[in-house]
């Protein structure tokens, strides 16, 4: 009996300590994104005091400082917090709902999707503004129907699921590539952000539309964590657990696709955020709670970092695109040497 | 896995396999087919030409707009030429070393290595002679071949087909990402590397053909005179060693000529992808399994291919163009989905 007891007590004692690890975690990247989001801020080709970019945020007007925080810092760090959130939760569930770390959209064919879609509105439709989301999250589901749906046969093998992807993937690329190298003013500029995804020229207009798809879609998949954590472990398992699978998942596909398009549809593909995210807060949280916030947290470092660093670290101005590329990459590589080695997932 | 395609492959094509007759009535359509597109490819352009006019641009004249613009049309007709059958080529040797009905240079990653390299010689090195980038291209090629074959063959049950073909695409993605981190700080690079990375055939000169002749000429003779080995490989590692064949050689030697195709190729035209996956399938279902019919189908299939692919670009944007590469992507990503679904796939 009282080994019976001290058992439960163990659990419960140890699961109280993760859910404060858990919450501890989620606050630290927190403080760290504000941290980042603060410098990147304050401080770039020239320093701003703190106290003059706080003036600029509450309205005042700063010589000097208004223009350079508030036209240019300002919606560039918004525009990229809002990014990251959006591909690092987007990737991240698809990531967990096809138990496999390769399944992120950028590798499947989604991301491609959206951009091909966008650009086609933009340099063939010559349409903006909220229509191209609209358009992009349209093709995004489009395409992710279809790579599920040819890859169903007797179930969907992830392997297949991934290949099927890739094939997709190279050929909305190549539509891309077209779009762009027929379009009358063919900007090199223009081109990369559809080709690697960049915050370059960000206007806090756009930001509206990018935060309501981030509230909208973003709620829905975190209203949806626990049945997503549910399918983790395999579908039997999930709808033993009483989630409903099909159902899930139609809604965490739709909710994860309109989060990748919308943010495709203003910064480009950022390469490999929505890929990298999921893994590296994997790594950070371990079992202690769902992935979802942490990657969140996790997509919003990344882009935020990357764009600080490809603007003021490297020789000439990168965009954030292909600074998170050459990141990405090698961890790519890494990440199927150690599949191929010993197996598992995320 | 593979013997379990190996024996359902026997099953297929054992029927379309056939005598010498049929093959050698395929080896004449495809000689008629690869004559009309080459009339074709010289015929169809941006600029419509009067007849007499192409003949005289044939014969070499060039003193006004449409006999000039048809004596363009006759080295790019080479170069399609010449590409299409080493991609096609290759394709068919890696398809045979690796034993996976997924194999070809653009998704294995060789082109991307090449055309890595190619980039990297550029930007970093200052490389701008014909034969530098040859020479890098093909050891670059050669690289990314070790590398995916390496990771590939990691773990339980050794190159499987999914896990070359992920290990590929991987290595792909990762490679263009970082020719775009390489290209786009250097305005002055950027816009010649962004037109060629894509892959065409469009603005080939003689002066651009020349230099590759030599590589190419060496990849066909070592790609073809592999054939034989080729077989051998195909009945698995342990039955071609006990029929005498030292099988690390023959892979080796047949790499080396996929190799120099891919390299060779991707120097002058950019990585042109999906090509070596289609031709030796198609081919491989008119006139069956036996390399050494196999591989002089797949090149002659490969240069009809790129010369369809080429003329179709002409046609279809008039009056502008699509690179070949992007032709050959949109109709090569469907014949793959194609692929991977009808196979039995193994691990999940």
């Amino acid at each position: 009996m009282t080994v019976h007891a001290s058992t439960i007590d163990f659990v419960i004692s140890n699961r109280r300590r993760r859910a404060s690890r858990y919450a501890a975690t989620l606050a630290i990247m927190l403080a760290l994104v504000m941290a980042i989001f603060a410098i990147t801020l304050s401080i770039g080709q020239s320093i701003t005091p703190p106290a003059d970019v706080l003036r600029v945020l509450m309205g005042e007007t700063v010589p000097g400082a208004s223009f350079t925080v508030g036209q240019l810092r300002l919606p560039r760090a918004v525009m990229s917090v809002l990014a990251g959130f959006c591909f690092g939760l987007g990737g991240v569930a698809f990531q967990i709902m096809l138990r496999n770390p390769l399944a992120s959209p950028d590798i499947i064919g989604i991301t491609s999707g959206a951009g091909a879609a966008a650009v086609f509105a933009i340099v063939i439709l010559s349409m903006s503004g909220p229509m191209v989301s609209i358009i992009a999250i349209v093709a995004g589901l489009g395409v992710a129907l279809a790579v599920y749906g040819l890859s169903f046969r007797n179930g969907v093998a992830g392997t297949r699921l991934i290949l099927v992807g890739i094939g997709v993937s190279a050929m909305l690329q190549s539509i891309i590539a077209y779009i762009l190298q027929s379009a009358p003013a063919w900007s090199l500029q223009e081109a990369m952000r559809w080709l690697t995804g960049s915050v370059n020229g960000a206007q806090l207009d756009q930001a509206l539309p990018l935060l309501t798809a981030l509230v909208v879609f973003g709620g829905l998949l975190v209203s949806r964590s626990r049945d997503l954590e549910a399918l983790r472990l395999g579908d039997d398992m999930a709808a033993a657990l009483g989630t409903k699978v099909a159902q899930t998942r139609m809604l965490v596909m739709i909710a994860a696709v309109g989060l990748i398009a919308s943010a495709t549809a203003v910064t480009g593909p950022i390469a490999f955020v929505s890929f990298l995210a999921g893994p590296i807060a994997g790594r950070i949280v371990r079992n202690d709670g769902s992935l979802l916030l942490p990657s969140a947290l996790t997509g919003a470092l990344l882009v935020l970092v990357a764009d600080y660093v490809g603007q003021h670290f490297l020789p000439g101005r990168y965009p954030v695109g292909v600074v998170t590329g050459a990141l990405g990459a090698p961890y790519l590589i890494y990440l199927i040497i150690r599949v191929n080695r010993i197996g598992g997932s995320l | 896995m593979t013997a379990g395609i190996l024996k359902t492959s026997d099953g297929q094509w054992s029927a379309a396999s056939g005598s010498n007759r049929t093959r050698s009535l395929w080896l004449a359509g495809l000689l008629v087919l690869l004559a009309i597109f080459v009339v074709l490819s010289v015929t169809v352009g941006t600029r419509n030409v009067a007849w007499a006019d192409i003949i005289a641009g044939i014969g070499g004249a060039q003193d006004n707009i449409g006999r000039a613009s048809v004596a363009l049309r006759i080295p790019r007709t080479c170069l399609a030429l010449l590409a299409g059958g080493a991609l096609g080529l290759a394709g068919a040797i890696m398809q045979g070393v690796t034993r996976n009905p997924l194999a070809d240079p653009g998704i294995l990653g060789v082109n991307m290595g090449a055309s890595l390299a190619v980039v990297v010689g550029v930007a970093w090195f200052g490389m701008s002679s014909a034969h530098a980038y040859i020479w890098t291209a093909v050891l670059g090629a050669g690289c990314a071949a070790t590398f995916v074959y390496a990771i590939g063959s990691l773990g339980r049950g050794g190159a499987t087909p999914l896990k070359l073909a992920l290990a590929g695409a991987a290595t792909s993605v990762a490679f263009a990402s970082l020719v775009i981190a390489i290209v786009l700080p250097r305005g002055d690079i950027a816009g010649g590397i962004q037109s060629w990375q894509i892959g065409g055939v469009g603005g080939a000169t003689y002066e651009r053909i020349l230099p590759v002749l030599p590589f190419l000429g060496i990849g066909f003779l070592i790609s073809l005179l592999s054939a034989r080995k080729l077989n051998s490989l195909a009945l698995g590692d342990d039955l071609a060693a006990g029929l005498g064949e030292n099988v690390a050689v023959a892979r080796a030697v047949a790499s080396l000529g996929a190799i120099l195709l891919c390299g060779a190729t991707t120097a002058v035209c950019g990585p042109i992808g999906f090509l070596g996956l289609v031709v030796p399938h198609v081919c491989r279902l008119l006139i069956g399994i036996d390399h050494r019919w196999l591989l002089p189908f797949s090149a002659l299939g490969g240069a009809c291919l790129l010369l369809a692919a080429d003329v179709l670009g002409r046609i279809v944007a008039r009056p502008a163009e699509i690179d070949v590469g992007i032709v050959t992507a949109l109709i090569g990503g469907p014949f793959f989905i194609w692929i991977v679904r009808r196979q039995r796939v193994r691990d999940l």
